[in-house]
């Protein structure tokens, strides 16, 4: 009861001596902060997300190199070589209309369910190797998932364009891109092969904007380019 | 169950939408997972929202082991409104939400998906 009444006694002094001031330094925090959302925004960070060894990272070094000269991650037959999400920040990407974007690329683990190291013998691992890569990919995962959730604000989806559209896409991502309205760009990648079919990935998504590009070779990227800007900027 | 003794199958669960409706997102993922580590198949009248499955995904993968749990396989069709459809633009007027759909879930070391297709899913289930 004590304790109380001081605590009202304090209320009122701060009430009655300092409130203009406190209204002045009110006032000064959110003119800041206005002027830093304007003048200081931050880039989007824009998620590259698809099934192991659809060429994520090969696309994503191909972006970052095209704009910056420098790499995001190594690339390799082996699934699941892109274990750690690895984001590059500040790429500026100018696209034919004129438009300009300025984005970090993140380049995220394949998107899975199931993970056995045994998989990896096949190529070659011993089983030690096999374990860790299996443990790291685990983990890579659950990172992905998480980056999606909370942190991503655009995404480039990338799919196989040799591979069936159906068996391949996660139904899950679609869901969480669209439930946290996020914009995306599907990549249909790999156009490079002699079985690509980009077009029955464009029939599968009429509802989404389908780019065919080949992240090794870099044909149609300058089309992605400008997707990019229109579709993130 | 006594007469089921020695025969070798696979268990299937079919959870309702109603029974789903009574738990968390929590309850409905330690749910599944424990049934499909057990060999079970569960297939989901109606699936998880995209973010629990993305939970689901990601306790999963805390879960594999070397030599044990391999992780799942799980498999729904994809929605009208992601994957084609007219109505798609009059559900994104009136702001409705993706509809999770039926769903199969069971160890990726017993269930195979055979065939995918936008309104069909094909699954081979062996047993242990």
């Amino acid at each position: 009861m004590h304790l109380g009444q001081k605590y009202r006694i304090y209320l009122k002094g701060v009430q009655d001596g300092s409130s203009r001031m406190s209204f002045l330094i009110r006032a000064r925090k959110k003119i800041s902060r206005f002027l830093k959302f304007f003048l200081k925004k931050k880039s989007a960070r824009i998620g590259i997300y698809g099934p192991p060894n659809a060429g994520k990272t090969t696309l994503a070094n191909r972006i970052v190199r095209d704009w910056t000269g420098d790499a995001v991650g190594p690339v390799s037959e082996i699934p699941h070589e892109t274990r750690r999400a690895r984001r590059k920040e500040n790429i500026t990407i100018n696209g034919a209309n004129g438009s300009t974007i300025t984005i970090d690329i993140v380049d995220t683990p394949g998107v899975t369910t199931k993970i056995d190291y045994r998989e990896f013998l096949e190529y070659g691992l011993d089983k030690e190797e096999a374990i860790v890569r299996a443990r790291e990919a685990t983990e890579g995962v659950a990172e992905a998932m998480h980056w999606l959730r909370e942190d991503i604000d655009g995404v480039i989806y990338v799919l196989d364009s040799t591979l069936d559209p159906f068996m391949q896409v996660n139904i899950m991502m679609i869901g969480i891109i669209e439930s946290r309205k996020l914009p995306v760009i599907i990549v249909a990648n790999k156009i490079d092969l002699p079985d690509a079919a980009p077009a029955r990935l464009k029939s599968a998504f009429p509802q989404h904007p389908v780019v065919p590009v080949s992240g090794l070779e870099g044909k149609n990227v300058e089309n992605l380019y400008e997707q990019m800007t229109d579709y993130f900027g | 169950m006594a007469m089921l003794q020695g025969v070798q199958g696979v268990q299937i669960d079919l959870i309702s939408e109603d029974r789903m409706a009574r738990l968390t997102s929590m309850e409905k993922i330690r749910l599944i997972l424990d049934d499909v580590k057990e060999g079970n198949i569960v297939v989901l009248e109606k699936g998880l929202a995209p973010e629990e499955a993305s939970k689901l995904i990601e306790l999963t993968m805390m879960e594999i082991k070397p030599d044990g749990f391999t992780g799942i396989e799980m498999e729904t069709y994809p929605d009208q409104e992601s994957m084609g459809g007219f109505s798609s633009f009059f559900t994104r007027l009136i702001g409705r939400k993706a509809r999770s759909r039926l769903t199969v879930i069971g160890p990726a070391n017993q269930l195979k998906m055979i065939k995918k297709e936008k309104d069909l899913i094909s699954a081979w289930v062996s047993s242990r």
